[in-house]
């Protein structure tokens, strides 16, 4: 594997984003595969996704996005609507993630 | 807990009696005319049936699910309509039972359903949605006198013109995206239900679900606050698959149950001799009903297992959704299979309407099964799902 077409903060190792890196890039996946009817950059951290007209199926493709932007893997215990409902909630599963990894 | 055993087997023998005395005499007076089963549901009103999964501190029997999908199966034994019927009616009640959240005004509501032993009809399909659930064009859209209402345009509603009482999914309001939807409760005396077809079915005929328009207004305390996206996962979409595959289970059960009847009647005849060729098919049919009694019972124990869990999450994950809906799907292709093969031990005395091992209604009945909800647009769910969730 190489680091082409990966997110910006692609590694070989664990790479602890920092809070701001991580919040525009769960925004840049957002805005290429959320399918929002509202502008991603005119959203709060905690404005809530789907009533901004994220479906089901687009999330699908939000989470395979984080996957692969973060190298994380979310389980299935974290595949539930309320884990991606907002920015601030994605970042929240990913930094978990990020954290069990480094741990 | 033995009280609570005691009254959940005191209601299925109340149920299984039913089915005997009023399901099982009209099944094949209300396929044949395509009309309402009253008598079934009739005794279910004397029988105190219609409030069975009310709490009894709101004036129900407060039975436990297990028992509401058993009665699913015993009904479906003797009349698929009749239990669809109960069936369609407990996933309405289930849905406002568990996402109550304390709502003055549904507590008094289910105090009344109790009472008056109210039947409620779901409006959850919609024209223009391409089949999907989630999704609602009509809207509850602020009217007079701070009054709320909506229009809903509906492909089909069961039983809708024998029911009381209506369970509508729509948009929150005007300006909400299609997928932000909440559940309205609506009475018949605040409804116009507009039929806009016919309904003359292959099977499934005494639901009588014609398409309709509807036009509601309401005071907003009828919505219910817990938005749809929470209750179908955790409560709409399993208890419906649940319960419509007891349904379907029960069904199929009685097509072997009457395949059987006439493997014996056959070997009767010839005492002493080998099995009939007959008994080997109906070997093979028992296993394929084996795999659908398997799959639906041990979907019912997931269920009970997840709901028992605080705040119900594991049903909001998608592997819930997954395990769910390949219920859905494998019973429902499972029963008219099972009903096949019963058809193929009975030949052409099952494939008769009028003898005792007529098997016919069965098999068209259970063909309803995959369009309950298309199969494809759940295997289309699926196949998104099945890109991100891990183990299934």
């Amino acid at each position: 594997m190489d680091g082409a077409g990966f997110g910006p903060g692609w590694r070989n190792t664990p790479y602890r984003w920092d809070q701001g890196t991580m919040t525009e890039e769960i925004r840049r996946i957002l805005r290429e595969n959320a399918r929002l009817s509202t502008d991603v950059d005119s959203l709060t951290d905690d404005a809530d996704l789907y009533q901004a007209g994220m479906t089901s199926h687009a999330s699908v493709n939000v989470m395979l996005a984080l996957e692969d932007a973060f190298d994380v893997e979310f389980p299935d215990s974290m595949l539930k609507r309320s884990v991606f409902e907002s920015i601030a909630a994605i970042e929240a599963a990913v930094g978990e993630l990020q954290g069990s990894v480094a741990a | 807990m033995s009280i609570a055993v005691d009254r959940d087997q005191a209601f299925l023998e109340s149920i299984r009696r039913i089915a005997e005395e009023f399901a099982a005499p009209n099944a094949a007076d209300v396929d044949k005319n395509a009309r309402f089963p009253h008598e079934a549901v009739e005794a279910m009103r004397e029988e105190r049936a219609l409030s069975a999964f009310v709490p009894s501190e709101f004036g129900g029997a407060g039975v436990s699910f297990e028992t509401i999908a058993a009665a699913c199966f015993e009904l479906g034994r003797r009349c698929g309509a009749s239990a669809m019927v109960f069936a369609m009616h407990q996933i309405q009640v289930a849905s406002i039972v568990r996402h109550l959240d304390g709502s003055p005004w549904f507590e008094d509501y289910l105090r009344r359903l109790s009472d008056e032993q109210r039947l409620i009809a779901s409006a959850t399909s919609e024209v223009g949605t391409g089949g999907d659930m989630g999704k609602s064009v009509a809207a509850v859209t602020p009217g007079a006198d701070g009054l709320c209402n909506f229009e809903k345009q509906c492909p089909t509603v069961s039983y809708g013109q024998h029911a009381d009482d209506l369970l509508t999914t729509v948009r929150r309001a005007p300006d909400a995206e299609p997928g932000d939807q909440v559940l309205v409760l609506t009475r018949r005396d605040q409804m116009e239900m507009e039929p806009t077809g016919t309904w003359d079915p292959l099977g499934m005929r005494g639901t009588c679900s014609p398409g309709c328009v509807v036009r509601a207004t309401f005071p907003t305390e009828q919505i219910l606050f817990v938005p749809f996206s929470t209750i179908a996962p955790q409560t709409m979409v399993p208890v419906s698959h649940i319960t419509w595959s007891h349904l379907w289970l029960g069904i199929a059960t009685d097509a072997f149950d009457r395949a059987r009847a006439f493997v014996r009647a056959a070997a009767k005849r010839n005492p002493g001799g080998e099995p009939p060729p007959a008994a080997h098919r109906l070997s093979h049919v028992m296993s394929e009903l084996s795999l659908l009694r398997a799959e639906v019972d041990s979907a019912l124990r997931e269920f009970v297992k997840a709901s028992e869990e605080p705040g119900r999450e594991s049903l909001t994950t998608m592997r819930s959704a997954l395990r769910f809906n390949n219920l859905k799907i494998a019973a429902s292709e499972q029963a008219p299979r099972v009903c096949q093969g019963a058809m193929g031990v009975t030949g052409i005395v099952g494939f008769k309407n009028d003898t005792p091992f007529s098997v016919g209604r069965h098999l068209r009945d259970t063909m309803s099964a995959c369009l309950m909800i298309a199969n494809e647009r759940i295997h289309q769910t699926n196949a998104g799902l099945l890109l991100i969730a891990k183990e299934v």
